[in-house]
């Protein structure tokens, strides 16, 4: 393969990836955000008790997040088909990648909430705050490192995931890796699509890391 | 339902100071189900002063952190009743109990400041919580910040901020709302003894600036003396004993606060001493008498006194002059010689001059 012709093949899947990625891991984050934070606040003596939907909304999360992604993509091609109006293609691939984002990211979420000191939702209670103020102001503040990183990890993880939605045309770097790469001998497109997937993961870890390191304030030295 | 505005007006209408600021009825706290019952708090009824700083003492898992708690609801009790500036905290509803909490102050052993948030901001916590405007609120915290000297700390974080200034940090947020009741939970205990003294230092002079009173709890001794002027002792969830800080601590009635005492320094004795003491007399022994001075006798020098009626045989073992709740106390643990004419004279002198004293024991 000529090396403009790798190259038109490598950028084309590129935009393809940074589509889908982009996208679900929005859409899904968007979503999984306020699920994660039920999940935090909704136990027993928490901020809004409700232990049984939060067992119910759990074992749900735990239900999605155990099905192997490929099987998700299958699975719900019906559901695609409603939302996109095709089950192929790059923009039906958006669908399962969002399935697959919300209780991932809802998970992340909750871990970063739980690290939060106990004491500081006492404080504001104390103080006269509301449970939504107590959420806005004191729980996202704090998380917010956390859940930037938890962000940042998601998109890695939606970067591999993408790899797996060739198998219902939703192309991407994965998908040429696997058809020019492996199912055409093509050995240099399978490592042109590596190298460009690892300076890819590297760059979105880099710039996570950065950002969530600007706002968490709590190892500054004066 | 109480707003806050209609508790604050209850507030102001009611000059009365003699009035107490906080009452507690028989009031008790379980925790757990009915097969397996925890009583944290066990029909207090305790009164705290308006305009005092009343002090609560006990040991770890005594029940003092609940009973603080029941104040501003932050825990709510099994039965009982807890008014507070005349508001019954059980009867509140959830709008109630924050427009209650906005008017009682609350500082903790921990600090609990958001890492998040500056010095500054985190002062304006509380104010952003009541729903005032940013102009508002800048004409606040200034003046706070510099009540509690931090002033040129404004724009630092917490973690740049060492443990005493997170705790000034922590002061001046729960006066941002203008309090009449300030809660202070342990917030000396993760502090070194410098740290502590200057903290209590800053809650003396706020007490006595802004007419704020102040419940605190600890288990350290040395804070109630130093700032307290009434004083509880809990223990297994129940009062024992309380009073003024002077009283319980030149008197004290129950052995959960004699052992409290026993920490500070002046009324224990050496090791060494200790170990030899008898309980019964032999012949040849010495007798071992704590002398305490307080009051009227705190001022008098009757230690050279003692030594002219008793006779040159005196030795001084312990001793240490300290200030409880504004008042001189002393104490001198002395020893002479078991026989009988020196024991006469010594219960004369006693007698005449009004100390109070302790056997301790005999030694040989």
């Amino acid at each position: 393969m000529s090396p403009d012709m790798l190259f038109m093949l490598l950028w084309k899947s590129l935009l393809q990836t940074l589509h889908m990625v982009a996208a679900s891991g929005l859409i899904g984050s968007a979503i999984g955000l306020p699920i994660g934070i039920f999940l935090a606040t909704s136990g027993k003596d928490e901020l809004f008790p409700a232990p049984m939907l939060n067992y119910v909304v759990g074992l749900v999360v735990n239900a999605a997040r155990s099905t192997p992604f490929i099987i998700l993509v299958v699975a719900i091609i019906p559901f695609t088909r409603l939302l996109a109006g095709t089950s192929i293609g790059t923009t039906a691939a958006i669908v399962p990648l969002t399935i697959a984002t919300i209780p991932f990211f809802a998970r992340l979420v909750e871990a970063a909430i739980r690290e939060i000191d106990k004491g500081l939702i006492e404080a504001a209670r104390a103080m006269g705050a509301t449970p939504m103020q107590i959420v806005f102001k004191v729980l996202l503040a704090e998380a917010r490192p956390a859940i930037l990183l938890a962000f940042t990890m998601t998109i890695v993880s939606l970067i591999g995931y993408s790899a797996m939605v060739g198998a219902v045309g939703g192309g991407g770097l994965g998908d040429l890796g696997i058809r020019y790469g492996y199912q055409r001998f093509m050995p240099d497109v399978m490592l042109a699509v590596v190298v460009v997937l690892i300076v890819l993961v590297q760059l979105v870890q880099s710039a996570g890391d950065t950002l969530a390191r600007r706002f968490d304030k709590r190892n500054r030295k004066s | 339902m109480i707003l806050p505005t209609v508790a604050a007006d209850a507030v102001s209408q009611k000059t009365a100071d003699s009035a107490p600021m906080v009452i507690f009825e028989n009031v008790t706290k379980r925790y757990g189900d009915a097969a397996k019952p925890f009583t944290a708090v066990d029909g207090v009824d305790l009164t705290v002063d308006h305009g005092a700083i009343t002090g609560i003492i006990g040991r770890s898992g005594a029940g003092k952190s609940t009973l603080v708690r029941l104040v501003n609801g932050l825990e709510k009790m099994t039965s009982g009743k807890v008014m507070v500036d005349g508001t019954d905290v059980g009867g509140l509803n959830d709008a109630g109990l924050r427009g209650l909490r906005r008017q009682v102050g609350m500082i903790f052993q921990h600090f609990n400041l958001l890492s998040s948030r500056t010095a500054f901001d985190n002062v304006a916590l509380p104010l952003e919580i009541a729903g005032l405007d940013r102009a508002a609120i800048r004409a606040k915290v200034g003046p706070l910040l510099e009540l509690v000297g931090l002033d040129d700390k404004a724009a630092r974080y917490p973690s740049e901020l060492s443990g005493g200034q997170k705790q000034r940090v922590g002061i001046a947020r729960a006066l941002a709302t203008s309090p009449k009741l300030l809660l202070s939970d342990e917030a000396t205990s993760a502090l070194d003894p410098e740290t502590t003294q200057s903290i209590l230092s800053l809650l003396k002079q706020i007490n006595a600036e802004l007419d704020l009173t102040v419940l605190l709890i600890t288990h350290e001794m040395e804070v109630v003396k130093a700032i307290a002027s009434h004083v509880a002792v809990i223990d297994q969830g129940r009062i024992v004993e309380d009073g003024p800080t002077f009283d319980v601590f030149t008197a004290p009635k129950h052995e959960t606060t004699r052992i409290l005492l026993a920490s500070t320094s002046g009324a224990s004795l050496p090791e060494w001493l200790r170990s030899g003491l008898k309980a019964e007399p032999s012949a040849g022994d010495r007798i071992l008498v704590r002398l305490t001075f307080f009051g009227a006798t705190a001022f008098q020098p009757l230690t050279a006194r003692l030594v002219t009626e008793i006779g040159g045989d005196v030795n001084i073992l312990a001793g240490a002059i300290e200030e409880i709740a504004g008042e001189p106390f002393g104490t001198l643990v002395v020893a002479y010689p078991a026989t009988p004419g020196v024991l006469d004279r010594a219960a004369r002198f006693y007698a005449e001059t009004g100390l109070s004293t302790e056997v301790l024991g005999y030694v040989a």
